[in-house]
């Protein structure tokens, strides 16, 4: 009847499964078959084929009865950062190792409720601080992608890593992802896959291992935009245990999917325009803004006149956030604890299990969140750069009421890149989330599209930001633009 | 502002992560390249900027002052590496 089941997009799966053309176990097993033969990715950490199963009949059971909510029977990961009942649950940490939850997140909470499948738990960088998923616990996930007449292997991005490339990979027909400064966005980019981050509060974060409480956001990682739509209505929605939730009903997105965007304003951010930036993704940029105005938009050059220092403002907030939330890491109520000395005292304790159980990066940012609020610099550097937040979203706002629905950038500064690539500053590493970041700082919707291939035949995307709580709008316009760029390519099986 | 090794050994002990002395250098090397890209924010005038509290202008929202959870010892303790009787073991703090 269909080509492989794994393939498919949740659209298509549901559509299937409500006309009785497949089944969620038939479904279930091709995704399953699929993670088996992909261990070379690094994407699923722990499968649970178990659970998968019963939960694939259960919900071809409700499926039978006639009221099943679109995700339901539909195969999904779940980033390790979600906190998931009687299964790991390590943040990509080996801080973590061990750690099963009594609970589960309100977002994966959700998603099984509505029926939808979990195969298991996806890479990630440790803690989501990363944008190459190599600073997970559990070693890289790796692109499904390779550039032309090359087997280097290329990083998925992070730090939603495992997830991009899982979904890019078919091992499942989407993922959730979390973004605190690009993380669903940029790897999505890195994968010709769709990553949606919705306003900040429309997700709750209970449940989810917090690594910057202001700043951190789940979101649907999908191979289309219709499918962002679905999955973003399942995972959205008002948590009392969240108190940062939207107590804001969660429009069908599906329904607003009309691909008519006529007389819609689309800003054209000048800071964007960035020194050294390839000229493929200019010109992605560029073809994107011919698309949407030949679909009916109006393109309008605007200024966000403080985006340089959305960056340096983020590796205050973010860091000091982090160096607050990952206190709890101590040894004590749940996960790693370090081998202790004769004599080693509660001190001794702490000390050695963060030094074992952190890797580099995580404790490099807790350090310098420390450094960042301690006695005699929260003013100097804290203070300054919640204020310089603040005039990054006024940027943004008066945009809007300028009359912009919404801004069209590049997602990523470059495509894929190579695994392995020594960094000797973490700043270069930074600039991945360079035109990311801004959104999760503002906390408005932000959502990445692939749009092309480069030279090398890898694939490239754009980034569309939305009006806070307007997802709808923004998916369409997201919508709009996949139409008219058609980007159908799948990366050529090797794994 | 520069970091010195001392002002790295005193981070990483409010930190509470152990940093061997022979790797604080490093440590300080990494403190500066970040500290000194962060340096930018200094260009900008806030004055009679606010900081930003909440990114959705949102109040805290309020509950009844009830109990709503509890009960359940052995859940929390599940994940310990250390639990015994009812509590989390943790090394001697007092004499």
């Amino acid at each position: 009847m269909m080509t492989d089941l794994n393939t498919l997009t949740i659209t298509q799966a549901r559509d299937a499964l409500r006309k009785g053309e497949t089944t969620s176990v038939a479904l279930t097993e091709a995704c399953l078959a699929a993670i088996e033969g992909a261990d070379a990715l690094g994407a699923f950490v722990h499968k649970t084929p178990e659970i998968a199963l019963e939960r694939a009949k259960a919900a071809d059971a409700r499926i039978a009865k006639g009221d099943a909510p679109a995700m339901c029977g539909i195969p999904v990961g779940i980033k390790d950062l979600f906190c998931t009942e009687g299964v790991a649950s390590q943040a990509g940490s080996k801080i973590l190792e061990g750690f099963k939850p009594e609970y589960e997140s309100t977002v994966s909470a959700q998603l099984r409720d509505a029926g939808a499948v979990m195969l298991g738990k996806l890479n990630m960088d440790e803690f989501a601080m990363g944008s190459s998923n190599e600073t997970s616990v559990y070693g890289n996930a790796v692109n499904p992608w390779r550039a032309e007449g090359s087997t280097a292997p290329l990083t998925p991005g992070g730090s939603s890593g495992g997830s991009a490339a899982a979904v890019a990979a078919d091992l499942c027909l989407a993922a959730t992802g979390t973004d605190t400064g690009g993380s669903i966005r940029q790897p999505a980019a890195f994968t010709g896959t769709v990553g949606l981050k919705p306003t900040y509060g429309r997700c709750s974060r209970w449940g989810i291992v917090a690594f910057a409480s202001s700043l951190d956001q789940a979101g649907p990682m999908t191979k289309t935009v219709r499918d962002a739509a679905i999955m973003g209505t399942a995972m959205m929605g008002h948590d009392a245990r969240d108190s940062t939730s939207a107590d804001m009903a969660v429009p069908d997105f599906e329904a607003m999917l009309t691909g008519d965007i006529k007389g819609k304003v689309i800003g054209i951010p000048r800071e964007y325009r960035m020194e050294g930036m390839p000229a493929a993704i200019e010109r992605l940029w560029q073809d994107g803004a011919e698309m949407l105005k030949d679909a009916g938009a109006e393109i309008r050059d605007i200024s966000l006149p403080h985006t340089k220092y959305a960056l340096p403002a983020y590796y205050v907030v973010a860091p000091a956030e982090a160096s607050s939330n990952l206190a709890r890491y101590d040894g004590v109520r749940f996960g790693y604890r370090a081998d202790l000395a004769q004599g080693d005292g509660i001190t001794e304790m702490y000390e050695k299990t963060r030094a074992e159980g952190f890797g580099p990066e995580v404790k490099r940012r807790i350090m310098v969140g420390t450094y960042v609020l301690s006695a005699g610099f929260y003013d100097a550097y804290y203070n300054r750069a919640r204020k310089v937040r603040a005039l990054i979203k006024r940027d943004f706002e008066e945009a809007f009421a300028a009359g912009v629905d919404s801004i069209l950038t590049p997602a990523t500064p470059s495509a894929a890149f190579e695994l392995g690539q020594t960094h000797t500053d973490p700043v270069e590493m930074y600039l991945n989330d360079v035109f990311t970041v801004t959104v999760n700082l503002a906390g408005l919707p932000g959502i990445a599209v692939p749009t092309g291939q480069n030279s090398r035949g890898l694939p490239v995307g754009l980034q569309l930001i939305g009006r806070p709580w307007e997802e709808g709008d923004l998916l369409n316009t997201a919508y709009a633009l996949e139409r008219a760029a058609g980007f159908v390519a799948k990366p050529e099986k090797w794994w | 502002m520069s970091i010195d090794i001392e002002t790295a050994a005193r981070v990483a002990k409010l930190a509470r992560i152990k940093v061997e002395p022979e790797a604080l250098p490093a440590l300080a090397d990494e403190f500066n390249a970040i500290l000194g890209f962060i340096e930018q924010l200094g260009e900008l005038d806030v004055e009679n900027v606010e900081p930003m509290t909440s990114v959705t202008p949102m109040r805290l929202p309020r509950r009844a002052d009830v109990v709503t959870d509890g009960d359940q010892q052995a859940k929390v303790l599940a994940n310990a590496p250390d639990a015994r009787e009812g509590f989390f073991a943790v090394p001697k703090v007092v004499e």
